[in-house]
């Protein structure tokens, strides 16, 4: 069987694993997190990341800017004011009132233009609301990283090997494989993968460098560096599955409080990347924190655009016998 | 508390998901207020307005817990008729003597039974000796001593001496209009608050405040706390769970420092340091803390003090040296660390031991504190890296603006590199009083040393130089205990100290309980309150069974002083017949059948006394704690919602403007705190507060706090590169209202003038910060971290905003107003050189500040000829 490059698909048992583990992932649960960074620095300090950069940059309590080589846990800082926030809750409850695809079975037919954004939980409606005050203000903290795709565009252009599939159906860099021809960087479509810059004396510079959701951890049993520092349990890690059911539980919970902007970003498998492995309940729409509202990776055209090519290769083939045929006569 | 305590915070997190309401007040919106369900701002320093409404309110709406404050607090006690309250003395108390600024706190007192002369309450402490040995903390677990327990009590509530009237009429102009006016919260906000602190409260409910020092530091940092104490009280918050106040620390084991102090006032265990003159003799020095006609266990204050002493100084101790209390040193007066710092400035102290601390960039007025360091002949600097106040005399703000020379500084520095807490082992003592065992995971690298290990070997090598002298001077340290086990490589054993603290029978053999201890000299032990953490031999600080494990008090997680106690005051966990007040709210209750109590803490409570036991009027000590006396460390059981004792500014919290204020303080026409610790200097300059000429110059507050980033004066952080790139510069907040008055920008650059100094700081324009509307002007305030300095050994330096603070103590604790103070702000980068000099000067003469701007105290008023 092939290697399946768009649409639902278990990773690992696609990239052939003979025994796969489950697959696991990261709920980063935006409505707990403080801000506090603990996931930065805990990422760092585990994987050996070099600093990176000194500047200020102005933009609230963010002054990572974004994910990068050498940041792969990242704290969005978002300030809003109450008709941003009204919005908001608008919009997370039209999706709800679209007849969006209830919890518990995976999403049937993808929202127009916002595939990525897979419902927010009702349970067969419209959700209770609750007569939640909209404040005058409020502080959006949400900490990104990697999102470890079904169909991972950085790991299906790399010409090198170096991008694998684990068992765990994660996604990893093997640095000393990577030759560091950077196709891998514009084929994410979150902008999640760089090359580490730097002289010889920076740790793995010129080569590919993202999150490993801590491969050498979770092979012996242990949490992710981030999820085991957050003080919040705003970052959970776990099997997939009980990830994506556990953010439309809290969606449900959240509309249930009248918090209607609350909704769950990644979790759609009939999305661009076939649903992330790490998924987010997000408080506003994606593009507020910098996210991309419709992530499709390259290579999920990839089938048809050879198709595409085959038909016009034969074409022009076709074409050239012709007039060297037509030429002979 | 999520900014500074993120860690603790997720308790927070849990009790929400569990349907807490969480409020925060704070002048900033903080990473707390993003996730509050209400986030108040609040004009730094106004607290006491803000919880005195609250006050108001329970009162006015008869929310208090009823039951509770009749029985369990001093609602009852009636007041001495020469009190006279700041209603009547509009701002002042009675006893005030304006020549000094100190009160004589003797008309505060309750009312005597035979309405005789007032009795004066253990012994002779009032006045102006009082507020020199600072009497806010020594008092400590002991609560201020009175010189017996027979008080009058009217239980209607209704004798207008009352406290609980006196109480009603002290707060009755706190309204939420006040709140409006003075704290800038709009009523309606207010009235949320109030009402979310009722609904919570009473038998089924509990609420609980966190403060830290935002709350602390301020000239009326200790009366902040004690209003809401007063509230906790009143709505039955406290000695149940989920009650109380928890004060958040600054750094780990604060707690700790305070319990086996740091302290100049203290000795282990809130023992009163003694004092020159007063405390010739043991006797007189027991008789000054406590009185055996008092209740409770501080009577037996004696037995605690000699076991210190046979503890310290063991043989040499004994009953006809008076217990060799003249080997300690005696208190002259205040000796807080900014009187140090001023008397390094004339002179008179020659060397200096800093360790872990670096004033230069985190005490207030580091211009100051730079200066005092260059006055000293030595300074020993023990930290983890080169901190500031170690490398000021090449680095420092100063030497870079040419006003001073390196070749200039005679202060020699000594370096001593410190052991991180992975790299020693001991003991954290938490706000919870909760002692928890760490464990070395690895050898300090290099030279680094511990605390412990240093001491240890700085004592062994003094006493080995001291060794035959018979010097008076010399005595103490020849005479004390300094006989440590140590380990094959010489290094001393921690738990050995432990062992030591917790105490010893006559036979050496550990003690379990402090109530095991005797004025006989027959047993030792170094912090009464830590007797029974190595009980059995078993270092409990180490007990880590986990929560699941065990009910949810976890009582075999580390273990809490006194008495592995982890809710003081337990017994008002229960009703006066000893029933829970609710089976939501249980904790400890009476067990008629076997005559104890039990439950789930360790009761706070002698454990055999019967709820319905009444001891003879007038016994001392524990068998004067009658069956419904919850609050056994206070000399009548009661806790107080009045203190006739132990605070130096007044029984009642009363509102005053900070030192420096943008407004004329609409309650009294007292504008500050009348007893603040003043040092008036030409190089301690105070911006003036309205109405007088030239308060317009500084028209802005500036309120410092701190990052989730940082750690304090960034000795842990800035040097660490992952700490420093996630907040590299120092910045201020301000809102888009001033930046658009001052032409500030996002990302620019900004100029903050004091009348102390001038800094520069990268600016956020942000909504988090609210122009308040006062009095019907509009009040802005100016958000910075403290967390930088400027020098070349960090990753990242910066102006620190310490630099704009003065000098202005709380005179119950010594404590600086380390929160606010006036500036003002302009776009751009400050000046370099002398043109930095010239433009603080303008600012000061424009303002017309001299060293006696702001220093002014009120007059003593006669209050014999008011009456109520």
């Amino acid at each position: 069987m092939g290697h399946q490059l768009s649409g639902p698909t278990d990773p690992t048992r696609d990239a052939a694993w003979p025994s796969p583990e489950p697959r696991v992932g990261f709920f980063t649960d935006t409505s707990i997190c403080i801000g506090c960074k603990a996931c930065e620095v805990a990422c760092k300090e585990w994987n050996a990341i070099p600093e990176d950069g000194l500047d200020f940059l102005g933009s609230s309590y963010d002054n990572s800017g974004q994910l990068g080589a050498s940041t792969w846990r990242h704290v969005a800082f978002v300030e809003q004011s109450a008709d941003r926030i009204e919005q908001a809750r608008e919009s997370g409850r039209k999706l709800v009132d679209l007849g969006m695809p209830s919890v518990g079975a995976p999403a049937t037919a993808a929202p127009s233009g916002s595939a990525a954004s897979s419902a927010p939980a009702a349970d067969g409606g419209p959700a209770a609301e609750g007569a939640a005050e909209i404040p005058d203000f409020r502080w959006l903290m949400a900490s990104d990283v990697c999102k470890h795709c079904t169909h991972a565009g950085c790991l299906d252009v790399c010409p090198t090997g170096a991008l694998f599939r684990t068992e765990h159906g994660t996604v990893v860099v093997q640095a000393d494989v990577c030759n560091g021809c950077g196709y891998c960087v514009g084929a994410c479509p979150f902008g999640v993968i760089e090359r580490r810059k730097g002289d010889s004396t920076v740790h793995n510079s010129g080569v590919a460098q993202k999150c490993t959701l801590c491969y050498d951890r979770i092979s012996h049993d242990q949490t992710p560096a981030c999820a085991q520092a957050c003080p919040t349990t705003s970052i959970k890690f776990g099997p997939h599955d009980e990830m994506v059911e556990l953010a439309e539980a809290r969606v449900r919970e959240l509309h249930g409080q009248g918090m209607t902007e609350a909704r769950v970003y990644g979790a759609n498998e009939l999305d661009g990347v076939g649903g992330t492995g790490s998924v987010f309940l997000l408080l506003d729409e994606p593009e507020v924190y910098g996210l991309p509202p419709d992530p499709v990776v390259p290579t999920a055209s990839i089938e048809s655009n050879y198709k595409h090519a085959a038909t016009a290769a034969a074409g022009l083939l076709a074409a050239a016998a012709f007039a060297f045929l037509g030429g002979a006569r | 508390m999520a900014e500074c305590h993120p860690v603790g915070f997720q308790w927070v997190t849990e009790a929400k998901a569990r349907g807490a309401t969480v409020i925060h007040v704070d002048p900033r919106f903080t990473r707390t207020s993003a996730v509050a369900d209400l986030h108040l701002p609040i004009r730094a320093g106004t607290d006491i307005v803000f919880l005195g409404a609250l006050i108001n309110h329970v009162i006015s709406t008869e929310s208090y817990f009823h039951d509770y404050v009749v029985a369990y607090t001093n609602a009852a006690t009636l007041v001495h008729e020469d009190f006279r309250d700041t209603e009547d003395l509009d701002g002042l108390f009675s006893g005030y003597d304006g020549a000094t600024g100190h009160y004589d706190t003797t008309s505060w007192a309750y009312q005597e039974p035979e309405d005789g002369a007032v009795a004066k309450a253990g012994g002779n402490e009032h006045g102006s000796s009082e507020s020199a040995r600072s009497a806010g903390e020594e008092h400590g677990s002991g609560g201020p001593a009175l010189e017996h327990s027979v008080v009058l009590r009217d239980e209607t509530l209704q004798d207008p001496r009352c406290v609980f009237q006196i109480l009603k009429r002290h707060y009755s102009r706190y309204t939420p209009q006040m709140v409006a006016d003075v704290c800038g919260i709009p009523e309606e906000d207010f009235l949320k608050v109030a009402k979310a602190l009722c609904d919570n409260s009473g038998r089924d409910k509990t609420t609980m405040f966190c403060y830290a020092v935002g709350w602390t530091q301020h000239t009326v940092g200790a009366q902040m706390i004690r209003t809401s104490a007063i509230l906790q009280l009143l709505l039955g918050n406290v000695g149940r769970p989920g009650g109380g106040i928890m004060a958040l620390r600054g750094h780990a084991s604060i707690q700790g420092s305070t319990d086996i102090p740091t302290l100049f006032n203290l000795l282990p265990g809130y023992l009163p340091m003694p004092k020159v003159g007063d405390h010739e003799t043991f006797e007189d020095y027991i008789a000054s803390i406590t009185s055996k006609d008092a209740k409770g266990f501080w009577a037996n204050a004696d037995a605690y003090m000699v076991s210190l002493m046979k503890s310290w100084f063991g043989e040499h101790a004994t009953k006809d040296n008076n217990w060799a209390l003249d080997l300690l040193p005696r208190l002259t007066g205040a000796h807080g660390t900014y009187q140090t710092t001023m008397a390094m400035l004339d002179d008179e102290v020659e060397g200096y031991f800093v360790l872990g601390q670096n004033p230069a960039v985190g005490s207030a007025h580091g211009t100051l504190q730079r200066d005092a360091l260059r006055h000293l002949k030595w300074l020993v600097v023990r930290d983890l890296q080169l901190v500031e106040t170690a490398t000021f005399w090449k680095d420092s703000p100063e030497v870079a603006s040419g006003e001073w020379r390196p070749e200039d500084i005679d202060t020699e520095v000594f370096f001593f590199p410190a052991a991180s807490h992975a790299e020693k082992a001991g003991t954290f003592t938490q706000t919870q009083r909760l002692l928890q065992w760490r464990h070395k995971a690895v050898n300090p690298p290099g030279d680094a040393q511990s605390e412990l290990e240093f001491f240890f070997e700085v004592g062994k090598r003094i006493r080995a130089r001291l060794a035959g002298s018979t010097e008076e001077r010399d005595r103490a340290l020849l005479a004390m205990t300094w006989d440590y086990p140590t380990d094959a490589e010489g290094e001393i054993d921690p738990a050995a100290v432990l062992a030591e603290i917790n105490g010893r029978d006559a036979d050496g053999q550990l003690l379990s309980a402090y109530t095991q201890m005797k004025a006989d000299g027959s047993t030792s032990g170094g912090c009464w309150i830590y007797t029974g953490v190595f009980a059995d031999g078993i270092n409990h600080a180490a007990d880590r069974v986990p929560g699941r494990d065990q009910n949810p008090i976890a009582a075999q997680w580390g273990w809490a002083w006194p008495a592995n106690r982890r809710v003081l005051y337990n017994r008002a966990s229960a009703d006066p017949e000893g029933k829970p007040w609710s089976e939501r709210k249980k904790l400890i209750w009476w067990d008629a059948e076997s005559g104890k109590w039990t439950g789930d803490d360790v009761p706070d409570f002698p454990p055999d006394k019967d709820p319905s036991f009444r001891p003879e009027e007038g016994t001392g000590g524990p068998d004067g704690i009658a069956g419904d006396d919850p609050f056994v460390m206070m000399a009548d059981g009661k806790g107080w919602l009045y203190a006739p004792k132990g605070m130096v500014d007044g029984p009642l919290p009363t509102h005053y403007e900070s030192q420096e204020s943008p407004v004329h303080n609409p309650l009294y026409a007292v504008q500050a705190n009348p007893t603040r610790v003043i040092f008036e200097r030409k190089d301690n300059l105070f911006a003036p507060s309205p109405p007088a000429p030239g308060s317009d110059v500084y028209p802005f507050v500036f309120t410092i706090a701190r990052l989730t980033e940082h750690h304090t004066a960034g000795g842990m952080s800035r040097w660490l590169p992952y700490l420093s790139e996630l907040q590299p510069e120092m910045f201020c907040e301000v809102s888009p209202e001033l930046a658009a008055e001052r032409g500030l920008e996002n990302a620019g650059w900004a100029t903050i003038v004091s009348p102390r100094a001038v800094i520069e700081a990268r600016v956020l324009v942000t909504d988090r910060m609210k122009p308040l509307r006062i009095n019907g002007k509009i009040v802005h305030q100016i958000g910075m971290p403290y967390h930088w300095g400027v020098g070349n050994e960090a990753v990242i330096s910066g102006d620190s905003a310490n630099d704009l603070l003065g000098v202005v103590l709380d005179a119950n604790t010594q404590i600086q107003e380390g929160k606010l103070g006036s500036c003002d702000i302009v776009a751009g980068r400050r000046p370099r050189g002398e043109a930095l000099d010239r433009l603080l000067a303008e600012y000061q003469s424009r303002a017309g500040v001299t060293a006696a701007t702001g220093t002014q105290r009120p007059h003593s008023v006669d209050t014999q000829g008011d009456s109520h």
